[in-house]
């Protein structure tokens, strides 16, 4: 790794930390700007109970003093403080018991989508504007523009309201199955695409003819040397398919009922939970920033060829 | 017609000057020897080139078509989308309104029909409240549309000017500009989004009654302000990286040298040259702006009830999933085709208007 590639990598670290900081100011102001405060809307609480609400909440101090001590408490604890609306639970402690399914979800629906996206891709370019090629981009074209939210809707009401092969609710046995499917179709599709064109051009470039020149095997070509290259691309969707997949989740999570941290996040905008919005907000952000930053890193490392800004 | 080969052949060694070959030629002649094509202009070239593109041209049309019934059929149906049709005032409520098949009819209907008079059918049925479907999906269309074109333009005008001045200025000026975009850039645009609508959604509650906007919804308003906020850093970007390499031109010193202030070179110089990536980026960004919204709605942080929207209609639909699947089906299938025709004629548009940016 030359020194370049290391200043490379500090500077976007940097920014990296940056944005997380910016998140989680945003996060913290915007919330507050919310008029009225959390406990408007409360049925009936008189004066007196909602002074001491705030008080219990540290709601009563200058809002710059709050936001240092929420600034601190995560940095120094990973504290994001007490769910208002969940009784004497810690927004931290329901972040970590939705975090698992939905991380199990969505690392399954990622490789899910890399590997079948590849070998489709792949296969495609092989047999360029033969019929298979044709059918694999009209249906990875429909899936690439139909919403996550109507692809869940539709796997579940042919899947599991009409066919009953797979449970609607995501607690049930099996019940992950459709929506890890849900997620992974879009990712799927678009790394599918991706995959053909840098494929199609590997596949013209002059060391695959010396290669066939040589008369290396046609598998030892794609292999060997045509798909190391051509994977190139579908490494820097690493961060978006991320992205993606933790947005989709918040659909995903409410319609098959799984739970995730989407459905605690969904759940706290409806519920007026503003400690568990600002909480969940801040860890779906610093999960796409970090897989951002480490698709980033991972390109520049990969291809030597790229200039460093 | 040719007189010089003629008189050559009669007399073939003759030096002297023939007069007849001195004529003016006459306007048929002209003509014949005139062989240029008419000019064809920038504009002219690519729609040349985009007519030539089958799917782009379909895409087109199927656009069109969509547009235009999202606008003329709400003028002449006779049911409106907020209509409850079995509420009538001073009657009872007609409960079998409710929930119709397509092409079934309430009560009241019935006996008209029955009486040889002609009801306008349900062509989708009707929803749990009574209204007919068909006006709804048609009118939610016609909102989802509307957003994802206003929200482009927004995003436009922003990126536009933010782009051309940070890369006319450049200097300190540009690197401010671009560090703040490169935040933003960063930042994870669908949850701030989300947490800038849901926030925005309640402080806007109430506060626009009896202005203009209240017409219009306070979803509506948060969700541009969340597109102006956020969605403009990558058409800034854009259009910076155009200016930047447009203003080494020598047309652009000529400018300069010839006085022009800064204002004068980017508007009348270096905008008009960046035309084609502006309306590209403006076409594919619609239907971006369309998903985003129908996304929000879905989490119901869309528009406000009743009026519908294509997102809204969807997610209304999931309630009733199992009795009226094609409820569903119905906005989902318009949503992708309005994503789907407008992001292939975008595609179209760059390849017909910028064969350089078609990496």
């Amino acid at each position: 790794m030359s020194t370049k590639t290391l200043v490379y990598i500090l500077k976007r670290l940097l920014l990296a930390v940056i944005t997380v900081w910016l998140v989680i100011t945003v996060t913290f102001f915007v919330m507050h700007a919310v008029p009225g405060g959390p406990f408007v809307g409360e049925k009936a609480v008189s004066e007196s109970v909602r002074k001491a609400m705030e008080a219990k909440y540290g709601l009563d101090k200058p809002l710059f003093e709050q936001y240092v001590t929420y600034l601190s408490d995560i940095v120094t604890r990973f504290d994001f403080g007490p769910s208002l609306k969940q009784r004497g639970r810690q927004v931290m402690d329901i972040i970590s018991d939705g975090l698992q399914t939905s991380a199990y979800i969505g690392v399954i629906a990622a490789f899910l989508a890399l590997i079948i996206g590849v070998v489709l891709g792949a296969a495609a370019a092989l047999n360029r504007n033969k019929f298979a090629d044709r059918c694999i981009m009209v249906v990875t074209t429909a899936f690439v523009s139909m919403p996550s939210f109507i692809m869940g809707s539709l796997l579940l009401t042919i899947f599991a309201v009409k066919l009953e092969w797979f449970p609607a609710n995501g607690d049930a046995e099996n019940g992950l199955i459709l929506p890890i499917i849900t997620l992974s179709l879009y990712p799927m599709a678009y790394i599918t695409r991706l995959t053909r064109s840098s494929m199609l051009d590997v596949l013209g470039q002059d060391y695959i003819r010396t290669a066939k020149a040589k008369g290396v095997s046609k598998w030892k070509i794609i292999f060997g040397h045509a798909m190391k290259n051509s994977l190139i691309p579908v490494i820097t969707y690493f961060g978006p398919m991320l992205a993606y997949i933790v947005t989709g989740s918040l659909v995903v999570e409410q319609i098959f009922a799984v739970p995730g941290i989407g459905r605690a996040f969904v759940n706290s905008i409806t519920g007026r939970d503003y400690t568990l919005l600002m909480g969940t907000t801040i860890i779906l952000a610093v999960l796409i920033i970090v897989m951002n930053l480490l698709s980033d890193i991972m390109y520049k490392i990969v291809d030597p060829r790229i200039t460093l800004e | 017609m040719n007189k010089g080969e003629q008189k050559m052949s009669n007399k073939p060694f003759s030096v002297q000057l023939n007069v007849d070959d001195f004529i003016p030629a006459t306007d048929k002649e002209k003509e014949y020897m005139v062989r240029m094509r008419p000019a064809s202009t920038f504009f002219k070239d690519g729609v040349k080139r985009l007519v030539k593109n089958k799917v782009a041209l379909v895409s087109f049309v199927v656009i069109v078509l969509i547009t235009l019934s999202a606008i003329i059929v709400p003028m002449f149906w006779p049911y409106s989308y907020e209509q409850q049709l079995g509420i009538t005032p001073g009657q009872p409520i007609d409960n079998s309104f409710v929930n119709l098949a397509p092409f079934e009819y309430g009560k009241s209907e019935q006996a008209k029909i029955d009486a040889g008079e002609s009801v306008v059918p349900h062509i989708f049925g009707t929803d749990s409240q009574g209204r007919d479907y068909f006006i709804r999906v048609v009118y939610g269309t016609r909102i989802s549309l509307a957003v994802g074109f206003f929200a482009s333009i927004i995003v436009l005008i922003i990126g536009l000017t933010v782009g051309s001045v940070s890369g006319y200025a450049g200097g300190k000026v540009d690197m401010v500009i671009m560090r703040i975009v490169d935040m933003i850039y960063s930042l994870p645009d669908m949850l701030m989004v989300i947490l800038l609508a849901s926030v925005l959604k309640q402080s806007l509650e109430g506060k626009l009654d009896g202005t203009m906007l209240a017409k219009i919804g306070s979803n509506i308003i948060s969700l541009f302000i969340v597109f102006g906020v956020l969605y403009w850093v990558s058409m800034a970007r854009l259009i910076r990286g155009q200016i930047l390499s447009l203003k080494e031109q020598e047309y652009v010193l000529a400018a300069q040298a010839a006085g022009a202030k800064g204002s004068w070179i980017i508007l009348k110089h270096l905008i008009p040259n960046c035309f084609s990536v502006i309306i590209i980026s403006t076409a594919l960004q619609i239907p971006s702006a369309i998903f985003t919204e129908s996304y929000l709605s879905f989490l119901g942080l869309g528009v406000n009830a009743p009026m519908p929207s294509l997102g809204s209609l969807a997610s209304e639909a999931l309630n009733g999933l199992s009795s009226y699947p094609y409820r569903l089906a119905i906005p989902a299938v318009v949503i992708s085709l309005i994503v789907l025709s407008l992001n292939l004629f975008g595609d179209g548009l760059r390849d017909a208007f910028d064969p350089k940016l078609n990496v």
